[in-house]
């Protein structure tokens, strides 16, 4: 009887989970002539644009998820303490609204505020020594403006999140803190911190995974900066390069295939190290 | 209100009749946890505020006015008809696409996603543990990673270009069904069904008369998180579609195009001024705003962690 339920379902998974998943397994190790083993794998390394894109996206990975894990754990601890109720929600929600501009609508807002010449704080950027858009996305910065954009658009959800388990928290646990005489920063850092671990380790997974897969941000400042920002920044560019410049589904597919598994391995460090299987 | 609810504001009471009498160093601290909250509360809102105000200025109002300054309503409407104007309404119609592709993916979302959970949540057939392992397991993968392959899968099929070749790729949700999966588990006593079943109703009486009633909640966070990230999608209708079958998302961008600010070597005798892209750019994201602010109440209360909670 479950299988009637399950079936639309079940049917969508196959069709848009596995069989693209399986597919793309077969187009990396194949071309035209049958299999080819690592070739695919080995033109990719080969590429000179791959090498390149792989440190982009790295560098941008590395500073995100150092920012945004420092600054998400914050705010939620100080939302948390804010004991008038509507202001808090204020907050979470402020906080939290960007995220409607998740995807390109964030990028176009970036575009405007990158531009010194109808930034709100084109001040900032012209103390900085940008004088142009065409200076301030310089591929030194981009690194810096992509974390920006993805910390302003990601941030507010995990720190609902993050302030939801620490409502979880046995208030007990935080009072009896408390009465031993921890102030505000080391019960933060001896009781609420610890117990938020699960959770930094999960948003670490989930910010990796979405992080490695870079496109948007850096296509569309490639269109807006006539291409001073690389149309070849990232590593899902170079999948969309080979696959419809190129017309080599295989490399597009190895590309795609290696992307996912160094995400998934990342991935896999965050999930053990941080004990997210873990029963409590 | 639960005991734990008043047990936090006790806690929280005591915290703020002790703030009274607490030395300069919580202070200090105090005052720097207030600092960080307004900067950044400023740093959220900004662009927004920026955003708002820029369509109701000229260009040439937007280069040399304040940032923060009020324009006027005549300008907003004539932004607004020249951003209509711009190749025959265009906007209007990714805006129409982005409508299509989203809610007619929500409703398969719904469709799918629903009885699948509830039954795996609540009746035991044969292969039950293996769809929820690979449920999980498809969850991980990011939804970019997987556009190539299922790309030439709707090509081969001779759909890419049309609408399915977006709507039928959105609706694979396997969040939706683990929400769903793990919203029944956790409120629906599988003893409620036994009762029902014994009274004589069928399986799917079941479904539509205990448990539809009881899935409001869960119907209205799986549509949330299927409605907000598929009409914010770009990378996969980039691949599947053209032209005038772009979404609203894809068609910002490609407004850019037009832009002789960003672009000065366009030919283009159709010029987009920034004013009007920042109005694109603002009704691109209005109906995901408008969720929002409709959705605002448990979008903050944090509910959303017991729902991500393995």
């Amino acid at each position: 009887m479950g299988r009637v339920f399950i079936s639309l379902y079940t049917a969508l998974l196959v069709v848009f989970g596995l069989a693209p998943a399986l597919y793309a397994l077969v187009l990396a190790f194949t071309d035209e002539a049958g299999f080819a083993g690592f070739d695919n794998f080995i033109g990719i390394f080969n590429d000179y644009r791959f090498w390149p894109a792989v440190t982009n996206v790295a560098s941008f990975l590395a500073l995100w998820l150092v920012v945004q894990t420092v600054f998400v754990v914050l705010l939620a601890l100080i939302v948390h303490q804010i004991s008038v109720r509507w202001i808090g929600a204020v907050a979470r929600f402020v906080y939290y609204i960007p995220g409607a501009f998740a995807g390109a609508a964030s990028v176009m807002v970036w575009l405007f505020l990158l531009d010194p010449a109808v930034s709100p704080v084109s001040g900032l950027l012209t103390s900085m020594g940008f004088d142009s858009f065409v200076q301030t996305v310089e591929q030194g910065n981009l690194p810096w403006i992509f974390m920006i954009i993805a910390f302003w658009t990601g941030a507010g959800q995990w720190i609902v999140i993050m302030y939801g388990a620490l409502n979880g928290i046995n208030p007990e646990v935080i009072e009896a803190a408390r009465v031993d005489g921890a102030g505000i920063f080391h019960t933060a850092v001896k009781v609420q911190i610890p117990l938020l671990k699960k959770w930094i380790a999960y948003m670490a997974v989930m910010c990796l995974a979405a992080g490695a897969q870079l496109f948007v941000e850096p296509r569309v400042l490639s269109q807006a900066s006539k291409g001073v920002v690389p149309e070849d920044y990232s590593l899902n560019q170079l999948v969309y390069l080979y696959a419809f410049r190129q017309g080599d589904y295989h490399g597009s597919a190895a590309l795609s295939i290696m992307l996912l598994v160094v995400s998934l391995l990342l991935a896999s460090v965050f999930v053990f190290k941080g004990g997210l299987f873990d029963r409590d | 209100m639960t005991a734990t609810d008043t047990a936090v504001r006790s806690a929280r009471a005591n915290g703020w009749a002790r703030a009274k009498q607490l030395g300069p160093r919580e202070w200090l601290t105090r005052i720097f946890f207030l600092a960080v909250a307004i900067f950044f509360a400023l740093f959220f809102l900004v662009p927004i505020a920026w955003l708002l105000l820029a369509p109701t200025k000229t260009q040439r109002e937007l280069l040399l006015e304040d940032p923060f300054s009020v324009g006027t309503w005549d300008t907003l409407v004539a932004n607004f008809e020249s951003l209509s104007a711009y190749q025959n309404g265009i906007i209007w119609e990714s805006i129409g696409n982005s409508a299509l592709y989203a809610g007619g993916a929500l409703i398969i979302t719904l469709v799918a996603s629903i009885p699948a959970g509830y039954a795996l949540a609540l009746i035991d057939f044969k292969g039950r543990a293996l769809l929820l392992t690979t449920t999980l397991v498809v969850m991980l993968i990011p939804n970019t990673a997987l556009v190539l392959p299922v790309f030439l899968e709707m090509s081969a099929l001779g759909l890419v270009g049309t609408a399915w070749s977006v709507i039928l790729p959105f609706s694979f949700f396997p969040f939706g069904v683990y929400l769903t999966y793990i919203y029944f588990s956790t409120t629906v006593s599988k003893d409620l069904l036994n009762a029902a079943r014994i009274d004589g109703a069928g399986e799917f009486k079941v479904f539509w008369l205990v448990a539809m009633p009881l899935a409001k909640p869960v119907i209205a966070l799986v549509g949330f998180f299927s409605l907000v990230q598929n009409w914010n999608n770009y990378f996969l209708p980039f691949f599947m579609v053209n032209g005038r079958d772009y979404p609203v998302q894809v068609r910002i961008t490609e407004m850019l195009a037009n832009v002789p600010a960003f672009n000065p070597t366009s030919s283009s005798s159709v010029v987009v001024e920034f004013p009007v892209l920042a109005l694109a750019t603002l009704l691109s994201v209005t109906p995901v705003l408008l969720v929002f602010l409709f959705s605002q109440r448990f979008l903050v209360s944090g509910m959303t962690a017991g729902g991500l909670k393995g």
